[in-house]
């Protein structure tokens, strides 16, 4: 089944219980915590909590899909956020989604590509509109972008990933 | 060792470190700085600090030395070597770098002239890492002033007198607000700061966070004492890395002082606050849902009553504040509602921060006095628009909110004047447009995002959204009906009846706004298939002017289709049956060869 990782290592998650305790009211925390810890929710991970606190896979789930930040499906080596908030719809965020996926050849409904190495993900807001379009590149943001800076922005960063690849193999 | 008269004292170089301030290169100038200083063996302390709100001048490095006070703008990682070497080192600042100085010195002069700074006072100013930078601005005496005097009813007293209003949007007075909870009964009460600063174009709460996140702190502190609660809540977007951090700093600061925690200063009131990250939800704005979702569930609103101040986190009295209501709190304290009051309309008192982003020349956060016209902040501080062309409208409010048009521009800054413009004051988001901006489209684009942000509560809420959503769509293809526009508003008024909270019932003011004063550009798009501001992809025609074209090949190598075919140096042509309408070969050509219609 998508999304489940078979013989998963589950420390993190005791230790995140005894933090965070098995009430209600951890829920978001727990799941926080795991996302953090293994980049998506694992469905296996869900299972395991449930059996761990208590807390229904139901409600674990309803919480999970409910809030856009949790998610469900694994990401790639590196997370491109690109702001579509109105200051960036207004100053031409859209062609620098566009752009971004171009580059990087993805399929229509993938949010990550076929190698794994980038995962796009449009946000709300970014919260930096005075430098819009923004993008954030893992932890970089990168403002005042069009079409041709972004085309050069992410090439630069696809180009030195391949790279890596490369040299790794 | 050369130590020349460089080594003086109080020479100190602030970096405004905020997010915007990272984003446009402030890190790296900082780096620089410290290497460059190495370099040329000069000492000065290097500071951090929070954003002073001219995010368009971005990296913004100030240089304090005695009396002396230079600002550089705009400062990019190749000058930081020249300025350590002649204004830190030889003494002669580069004035036509600076700020107060330099070409752009009137510009400067205009965005800040005509702001009166409250909840921005320290934004930009103090280190927001160091909690003595802000007992240095007062910090904390509003509180301490408090529980020495030991009364309550003082307290919520001049929070009434101030007059002032939520400034997350709702604009109910704070200190009714106070008054309610303060009067419930119940044996543990909470205070929230709501920080889930949702509407998309609006950062002010950000920039409090990040630049004075001890005013927000000290305001939840005195909203605990008045209320009678004990421990608190900051709800904070996850979006918001950085505030999340310095509360986190902040706190620990706060409780080594004793300004947080037990028996506070000495008196025998006790205050904790925990940070509660958001896990993105816009709904989440709305405080029965942000009451749901610190509890661990789903945050779905629910009916009120029983309002929070009576029932809310587990049951409990609690008072829910908004980022810059609170930051408000000290102030007041400090120097009475009544010079709070002073300033404003008759029911809009005091000051309120606007983020000015979009088509505008000098964008940024800017703190008015209530009263201001949107033409003053427009025109006078943001400068116009950054193209040179006439503004068209102003959005206010996000998608709870509306679009002005520019000949409402002398409308006053004041919740009931701008409601009655079929906007909202909200949270202060402002979002210029221009000929540029389609109308049309922005509508689209807010209906986009209430439609997936609606929790699915309520009926109307859950589908008329999307079936608005869908009859925009079809208006943008050029696929629209006359009729389309009497339905946009027939649901527009059923959702906003029969909604629970405020998402739904504001989810289609855009819409709504924009049929009312710009109800034209709607026309054109059903009648005569055209987008006037020629953004809707759809609408438009892709050609090459063979009078301007020189044969570059730039377009037909960029076009994602090869719809663009011709020789080096010869006209090209572009076939547009095969067209996508992307703009990729505008976007490049730099003869200005590409028509579009």
């Amino acid at each position: 089944m998508n999304g489940d990782t078979p013989a998963t290592d589950f420390t993190p998650v005791d230790a995140l219980v005894d933090q965070f305790g098995s009430g209600m009211e951890a829920t978001i925390p727990l799941l926080q915590g795991i996302q953090d810890e293994f980049g998506f929710l694992p469905l296996d991970a869900i299972r395991y909590l449930t059996t761990k606190t208590g807390i229904p896979a139901s409600h674990l789930f309803g919480v999970a899909t409910f809030y856009n930040r949790f998610r469900l499906t694994p990401v790639g080596k590196n997370m491109i956020r690109v702001c579509l908030g109105t200051a960036c719809h207004v100053q031409g965020g859209g062609r620098v989604h566009t752009v971004t996926r171009e580059i990087l050849e993805m399929e229509d409904e993938a949010d990550t590509t076929a190698d794994r190495l980038f995962t796009v993900e449009p946000v709300a807001c970014l919260g930096c509109c005075s430098l819009a379009p923004v993008v954030m590149v893992n932890q970089t943001t990168h403002g005042r972008l069009d079409a041709p800076a972004t085309r050069k922005l992410i090439r630069k960063y696809n180009k030195a990933e391949k790279k890596a690849t490369a040299e790794q193999s | 060792m050369e130590q020349s008269q460089t080594a003086n004292d109080g020479l100190r170089v602030v970096i405004g470190l905020g997010s915007c301030g990272i984003a446009a290169g402030a890190q790296d100038v900082k780096d620089a700085f410290v290497n460059a200083l190495a370099a040329h063996k000069v000492e000065a302390s290097l500071e951090d600090t929070g954003c002073n709100g001219a995010c368009h001048r971005e990296p913004i490095v100030e240089v304090y030395q005695g009396s002396d006070h230079w600002t550089y703008g705009g400062v990019t990682v190749k000058q930081v070597d020249e300025i350590v070497e002649k204004h830190l080192k030889g003494g002669a600042p580069i004035e036509e770098w600076t700020l107060q100085k330099g070409p752009l010195a009137p510009e400067v002069e205009a965005f800040f002239s005509k702001q009166k700074r409250i909840a921005l006072a320290n934004c930009g100013v103090i280190d927001p890492e160091k909690i003595e930078d802000y007992l240095a601005q007062d910090g904390y005496v509003a509180l301490k002033t408090a529980l020495a005097d030991n009364d309550r009813d003082k307290v919520i007293a001049e929070m009434l007198d101030s007059g002032l209003r939520g400034r997350g949007g709702g604009g109910f007075p704070t200190g009714l607000k106070w008054k309610f909870t303060k009067g419930a009964t119940g044996d543990q009460k909470y205070i929230i700061c709501n920080a889930d600063e949702g509407d998309p174009g609006a950062f002010m709460d950000r920039s409090i966070l990040e630049g004075d996140p001890h005013a927000v702190l000290e305001g939840m502190a005195i909203a605990g004492f008045a209320t009678g609660a004990t421990a608190a809540y900051i709800y904070c977007r996850a979006e918001y890395p950085l505030a999340i951090a310095r509360l986190r700093i902040a706190i620990v600061q706060a409780e080594e002082r004793n300004l947080l925690g037990e028996k506070i200063n000495g008196s025998e009131f006790t205050f904790k606050i925990k940070i509660k990250e958001g896990a993105g939800a816009f709904v989440c704005g709305e405080e029965t849902a942000l009451i749901f979702s610190i509890e661990g569930h789903r945050g779905m609103p629910r009916k009120r009553p029983p309002f929070p101040a009576n029932s809310g986190l587990f049951g409990k009295p609690t008072n829910i504040n908004n980022v810059e209501t609170l930051a408000n709190v000290p102030w007041i304290l400090r120097n009475g509602g009544a010079a709070f009051a002073a300033m404003g309309t008759e029911k809009s008192k005091g000051s309120k921060v606007f983020a000015l982003a979009g088509k505008i020349k000098r964008g940024g956060l800017v703190e008015v006095p209530m009263g201001i016209t949107i033409r003053e902040i427009l025109e006078e501080i943001g400068g116009g628009s950054d193209t040179g062309a006439p503004l068209k409208a102003v959005q206010m409010g996000g998608p709870s909110g509306g679009c002005i048009p520019a000949k409402l521009f002398d409308t006053r800054v004041d919740y009931d004047e701008v409601t009655r413009t079929g906007a909202i004051m909200g949270s202060g988001g402002m979002v210029v447009m221009d000929e540029t901006s389609c109308m049309v489209d922005i509508a689209k684009f807010f209906l986009d995002f209430t439609q997936k942000e609606s929790c699915g509560k309520c009926t109307f809420c859950r589908v008329g959204t999307l079936r608005m959503l869908e009859i925009l769509e079809r208006i943008s293809e050029g696929k629209g009906k006359m009729s389309d526009l009497d339905l946009l508003e027939e649901l527009a008024h059923k959702i906003k009846e029969t909604s629970l909270c405020g998402l739904g019932q504001t989810a289609p003011n855009p819409v709504l706004t924009t049929l009312k004063y710009f109800r034209h550009e709607y026309e054109a798009h059903v009648e005569s298939q055209r987008c006037p501001a020629k953004v809707c992809k759809p609408l438009l025609t892709y050609s090459i002017d063979a009078d301007k074209c020189t044969g570059c090949t730039l377009c037909s190598r960029v076009c994602p289709v090869h719809c663009i075919t011709g020789t080096k140096k010869e006209v090209h042509v572009l076939d547009q049956a095969a067209c996508t309408k992307c703009g990729s070969c505008s976007e490049v050509c730099k003869d200005d060869a590409i028509h579009i219609e």
